[in-house]
Parts: C-alpha cells; sequence; structure tokens
C-alpha cells in the first residue's frame, strides 16, 4: 500500500463511520437549541436501523439500488413517530428529561427485537438485500489528487450529512425559524412574551431530532453493519451527543467532531493497515472511542456554551 | 391534622408507582393484542410459571438480589443529583475483578475469601464510578455521558481480559473454588437447587444499612442536601466536590457490589458479554419505580426479579417474543418519569375534598 492508497483508506473508512454520527448529531443540536437534552437519540438510532432494515427486506426488488435511500426516510420517519414520546414526555407531562431518554433508550431495543421477532421469526434480520456501499461523487471524483482521496469510492450518507449540516447552520442561524427556535432554548419566557409558542418550537427541535436520528440509525444498519440486531447501534448515539457538545452546538462543528469520532471508530476496523497504528493492541483502538470522546469533553467544557434553559421544563403561564 | 396530612402525601407518593404498574401492564397488553397475541395467556404464563415452583421462585428472587444493589446505587448518586446510566458497567467491572481475585487466591479459607472476594468487587466498582465523580467535581463535565462512555469502555476492557488473561484466547473463565462459592445448602434445598444464594441476606442487610446511612449519618445528610440545592448546601459549608465524588463512589461500590455477588452467586465465572449486563439498566428503573426509597427500592426489585424471570415462560407457552417484559420494564418506567399525569388528577380529586389539602411532589 502506498501513502495514497492508505489516506484514501482513511478518509474513506472515516466518511463511513461518521455519517450515522454527523446526521443523528445534528439531530441533537436542533432538540438541545430548543431546551430539551435528547438521551434517547440511541434509542431513535435503534428504531431507524429496525425500521430501515425491514424497508430493505421487504422494498429491495422494487426500489434496486434505491432502496437504502427510501429506506433512509423510513428510518426518519419512525424517528420522528418515537421521538414524539420524548416530546410528549418532557414538554407537556413535564418528566425528567434523562428519565424520558432513559425509558426510551431501554425501550427501543426491546421493541426492535420484539418486532423483528414478529417479523422474521429470529432476533436479527439477517444481511440486507441492498447495502449504501461506496460511491463516487459526481465529477468532484475527477480532480487531481484530491478526488481520488476525497471523492472516489467513499461514502455518499457522509456527504449527504455533510450537505445537511450546512443547510441545518442556515436553517439554525438564518431564519426566523432557527432564531425562533434558539430563542426558546436561551429564554422560553422572553420568546412567549414576544409571542413565540414556546410549546411549538420545542416540539420542532425534538421532533427534529427523531427525524435525523432515525436516519442516522438507517445509516448506521444500511451501511455499516448491513443487518438489524440488539447490537447494530452500540453507543453511537451517545458519541453523537458528545460530538454535538465538542461542535458547541453549531452544526458546522458539530459535524466536525463528528467526522473526527468517524476516524476514531474506523481505526479499529481499519487500524490493521496502518503502519504505525498496527502496532497498537486492539483493545486500545476498541476503547479509544470512548476514551476520546471522554477526553474531548473534559478539555471543551471549560469554553462550551449549551443553550441557558437546556433541559428544565417550561411551564407555559396562563 | 398534620399526621394525616403525612399520612396522605405518603399513600399519594404510592398511588405514583402502583398506578404506573398498572398502566405499563395495560400498555404491553395493547400492544400483545396489536399483534395478534393473547394478553392474558402471556401474562398468566409468566406469573403462574414463577409462582407454580419453588425453584423459579428461588431464581426470581436470586434476580432481584442484584437488581437490589444496582437500584440502590443508581439511586444514591440520584439523591445527590446526579445520573449514574454507568450502574451496568461498574457492576461488571466488579463481577469481573472478584471472579479474577477468586480464582487468584482459591486457597483462602471460605469466609475470607468470599469477604475479600466481594470487596474487591466492590471496590473496583467504586473506582470506576469515581471516574466520573471525579471529572464532574473538577471539570464540570457531564456525568451522564461519561459513564456511559466507562459502560463500553468496562465492556471492551472486560472481553479483553476474559480472553487474554483469564483464559488462553476462551470465552470463558474457569469456575471459581467452592471457597469462593455464596451457595448457602438449606437455602437450596428449599428452592428445589434453585441459584437463591447468600447475596439475597446481605442485599437486605444492606437496604438498612443504606436507610441508616441516608437518613441517620452526617454524609447521608449532606449528599441529600447537595442533590435538594447544591448552592445553598455549599452555603452551609459543605464541600460539593467532596459530595459528588463520595456519591459516585459509594454508587459504584454497590453497583460493583451486586455486580459481584451476582458473578460469584449466580454463575461463579464470567464469560465475554455481548453487550452490557440487564442488571445494570434494570437496576435503574428499579430505583425509578422504588422512588429512590431503600424499601420502595427492594419490593420493585423483585417484582422485576418475577418479570424478569416469568418473561422466559412467554415464548413457549404464550408464543409472545420475551422482550415483552423489558417493553412492560421502560412502560412502567415511562408513567414514574411522566408521573405528573398521575398527580395531576390524584391531586384534583384531592382539591375537591379538601379545598386546603397541600400535597407535597415527590422525588421523581
Amino acid at each position: 500500500m502506498n501513502a495514497l492508497d492508505i489516506i484514501q483508506l482513511i478518509v474513506s473508512s472515516s466518511l463511513i463511520y461518521a455519517a450515522p454520527l454527523i446526521l443523528t448529531a445534528l439531530g441533537g443540536t436542533f432538540s438541545e437549541r430548543s431546551g430539551v437534552v435528547n438521551i434517547g437519540l440511541e434509542g431513535i438510532m435503534v428504531m431507524g436501523a429496525f425500521m430501515s432494515a425491514v424497508f430493505n427486506i421487504q422494498f429491495a426488488a422494487a426500489f434496486g439500488g434505491w432502496t437504502p435511500w427510501i429506506g433512509l426516510i423510513a428510518g426518519g420517519l419512525i424517528g420522528v413517530l418515537f421521538s414524539i414520546i420524548h416530546a410528549v414526555a418532557t414538554i407537556n407531562l413535564r418528566a425528567d428529561h434523562i428519565i424520558s431518554g432513559t425509558v426510551i433508550n431501554l425501550a427501543a431495543p426491546a421493541i426492535g427485537v420484539f418486532l423483528t421477532r414478529a417479523i422474521f421469526g429470529a432476533a436479527q434480520t439477517g444481511p440486507l438485500p441492498e447495502s449504501f456501499g461506496r460511491t463516487n461523487i459526481f465529477l468532484l471524483d475527477r480532480i487531481p489528487i484530491i478526488g481520488p482521496i476525497f471523492f472516489e469510492n467513499t461514502s455518499g450518507p457522509a456527504y449527504f450529512g455533510i450537505i445537511l449540516a450546512v443547510v441545518a447552520w442556515f436553517v439554525l442561524f438564518k431564519t426566523r425559524f432557527g432564531l425562533r427556535l434558539r430563542s426558546v432554548g436561551e429564554h422560553p419566557h422572553a420568546a412567549e412574551t414576544l409571542g413565540i409558542k414556546v410549546y411549538v418550537m420545542k416540539y420542532s427541535g425534538v421532533l427534529l431530532s427523531g427525524l435525523l436520528g432515525g436516519m442516522g440509525g438507517a445509516i448506521q444498519a444500511q451501511a455499516i453493519s448491513n443487518e438489524f440486531g440488539i447490537l447494530t447501534i452500540a453507543g453511537q448515539g451517545f458519541i453523537a451527543m458528545a460530538a454535538m457538545i465538542f461542535g458547541k452546538w453549531n452544526p458546522l462543528g458539530v459535524m466536525g467532531a463528528a467526522i473526527f469520532f468517524g476516524f476514531a471508530q474506523s481505526l479499529a476496523r481499519i487500524g490493521t493497515y496502518i503502519p504505525i497504528i498496527q502496532d497498537i493492541p486492539a483493545i486500545w483502538l476498541l476503547v479509544m472511542p470512548y476514551l476520546l470522546t471522554i477526553l474531548v469533553l473534559v478539555g471543551v467544557i471549560g469554553r462550551a456554551e449549551a443553550p441557558a434553559r437546556l433541559g428544565t421544563t417550561y411551564i407555559k403561564s396562563r | 391534622m398534620q399526621l394525616i396530612r403525612q399520612h396522605k402525601t405518603w399513600l399519594n407518593n404510592l398511588l405514583v408507582p402502583v398506578l404506573s404498574i398498572v398502566f405499563g401492564f395495560i400498555f404491553g397488553a395493547i400492544l400483545m393484542v396489536a399483534f395478534g397475541y393473547n394478553p392474558i395467556i402471556a401474562y398468566d404464563a409468566m406469573i403462574s410459571g414463577v409462582f407454580a415452583s419453588p425453584y423459579f421462585i428461588g431464581e426470581a428472587l436470586r434476580q432481584a438480589t442484584a437488581l437490589t444493589f444496582t437500584g440502590l446505587g443508581f439511586a444514591l448518586a440520584f439523591k445527590a443529583g446526579f445520573f449514574n446510566i454507568g450502574i451496568a458497567g461498574q457492576a461488571l467491572v466488579g463481577w469481573v475483578s472478584a471472579i479474577w481475585f477468586a480464582l487468584s487466591f482459591p486457597d483462602l479459607p471460605r469466609i475470607l475469601l468470599v469477604t475479600l472476594s466481594l470487596g474487591v468487587g466492590a471496590i473496583i466498582g467504586a473506582l470506576w464510578a469515581s471516574i466520573a465523580g471525579f471529572l464532574r467535581a473538577y471539570f464540570g463535565t457531564s456525568e451522564v455521558i461519561v459513564t456511559i462512555m466507562l459502560n463500553y469502555t468496562a465492556l471492551q476492557l472486560t472481553n479483553f481480559l476474559i480472553r487474554d488473561v483469564l483464559s488462553e484466547s476462551g470465552n470463558t473463565t474457569e469456575s471459581v473454588g467452592e471457597n469462593a462459592s455464596l451457595s448457602i445448602g438449606w437455602l437450596s434445598t428449599l428452592t428445589q437447587s434453585s441459584r437463591l444464594n447468600l447475596g439475597f441476606f446481605i442485599a437486605m442487610a444492606v437496604v438498612i444499612l443504606y436507610w441508616i446511612f441516608m437518613t441517620r449519618t452526617t454524609a447521608g445528610f449532606e449528599i441529600r442536601a447537595v442533590g435538594l440545592n447544591p448552592h445553598a448546601s455549599t452555603y452551609a459549608g459543605m464541600s460539593a466536590e467532596k459530595n459528588i465524588i463520595l456519591s459516585m463512589f459509594l454508587s459504584g461500590a454497590l453497583a460493583g457490589l451486586g455486580g459481584a455477588i451476582h458473578g460469584l452467586g449466580t454463575f461463579g465465572n464470567i464469560f465475554t458479554q455481548g453487550g452490557l449486563p440487564d442488571i445494570g439498566f434494570n437496576g435503574i428503573a428499579v430505583a425509578l419505580l422504588g422512588l429512590s426509597n431503600p424499601i420502595g427500592i427492594f419490593f420493585s426489585s423483585i417484582l422485576f426479579g418475577v418479570l424478569d424471570i416469568g418473561a422466559g415462560f412467554m415464548p413457549n407457552r404464550a408464543g409472545v417474543p420475551d422482550e415483552m417484559a423489558d417493553i412492560v420494564t421502560s412502560a412502567i418506567i415511562f408513567f414514574v418519569g411522566a408521573n405528573y399525569i398521575i398527580r395531576y388528577f390524584v391531586d384534583k380529586r384531592a382539591a375537591k375534598k379538601e379545598a386546603a389539602s397541600s400535597t407535597k411532589g415527590g422525588d421523581v
């Protein structure tokens, strides 16, 4: 393997592992910007992964190569449905955000595996007929050197995530909706006196997080594990939350952090091909994404500015 | 009058978990009907499966034993205002270290080996949790994310230890010797050789000790005070840092002890794990349902022990996947968490009866 091949391998596998994290972390950003902590993202990813796997198996014959992309939408929709639970519990029923999120994380794998057994008679779906695979990005892959490294044989969903990050940044910081969403996370009382419907904004934030988290899970199932089982989602939802904090709740920073964590996750798989890293014992590569997450949080927290009213219940004045 | 009011608050507090259990089971039934299963057969299989034989009653109580420890562990940190989501990881490191110790010193006398093995499990669990406590106290790092990351680290580390240190690239360790066994002859005979063991009595003792510690000692009072109002407690001269680390240490110690008892008492060895042990997250459920009260936790863990063992009867006798039990569990915790809706109706009724009655909100 020459240097270019190694760089190509690192970049493409980082992007493959980053794709689910980018979408989910963007979802978390919308939710937390509206003031609702959503540690249920992990469970929402599980449901997205489950739904997309079922969709993939049932409709591969009908949609062919487009199946994973439509499966992505299916995963996002089930994510929205599931996030409604979190929204109702935290916004209307005044439940603690962490408890409600924990309930979602407890329920999702149970419901996912329950339904998988009900549909397929086994705890796993088995391999999916159509996966995302690797794609060349149209035209960009023809650029010399940069083309082969970044745009050839790479992850389509990751570039979808990168585009979404730019869109999310625009929505949050350049539109009226974004301004209102952020104001609800910072100072809901002030927002309400200005006539902003606080509950509607909070619902939008949580439901968007469900959509993006479900899509993130769908990518994990259809691009990385290529099946649905209890182990398909193993902490990616939480790592995405760490990426969100690392990126300081700014979609572009969040995207960068997610790619960084994607790189850390990919090392356990491709480490054996890379000089120097192949000499590190496998156990270190396995625990590194988790330890890096902790280190990053310790390093970043002093400078990170969370939305001011994050995690608190807002009780509408009468 | 004061006494009656207190009695009423207590009754209302009890109403939340009881109604949550009822709603949780109803939710499970609706889901089963929706998927063409018969919920009555399923619940009957679950309940009668457990209570028909002393063996399965013993197994349910054995499961409850581990849940009591992990539940108390979560509750202790919760009282101090922290979410120790890392209970599962702490129980796992407690489990592997207790087995490791017992395998390393097989010739120590039984009372010493059992005590030391459990002690090692508790201390390793405590230290593992303290990492999160330390980072929270001195760097303000969210204990929720740190403990979750430590969970996955514990899982990978434990599997590594089993494969590369405790066995020769196998998936399971040797069983510990007779001297590290927790089984009690008469208890096994009574429950037709179920794996119910000494741990059950240790659990009951720890429930009492926990209650004494939290309500009758200065350290316990400080932990509760910090949980209720960190600013006021700091103003009153209590050290926030000290109490954060202490509560995470004790929380992890309980989880580690639970893991050690689960390991020595139930299995007598450790094997590579596909995921984090159930006793961790179910312990969180137990603590929330028990409203962080030690007696409540004890009874909640018995309920979840029965659910857990009873779930095993559902696939064969009712054709229902045993994940149904986990779904019911999460539904119960949903209603506990969203108790506003229950309290809303309870308070409304109370207000109708007695306009002046004032009911206080609970802990969860």
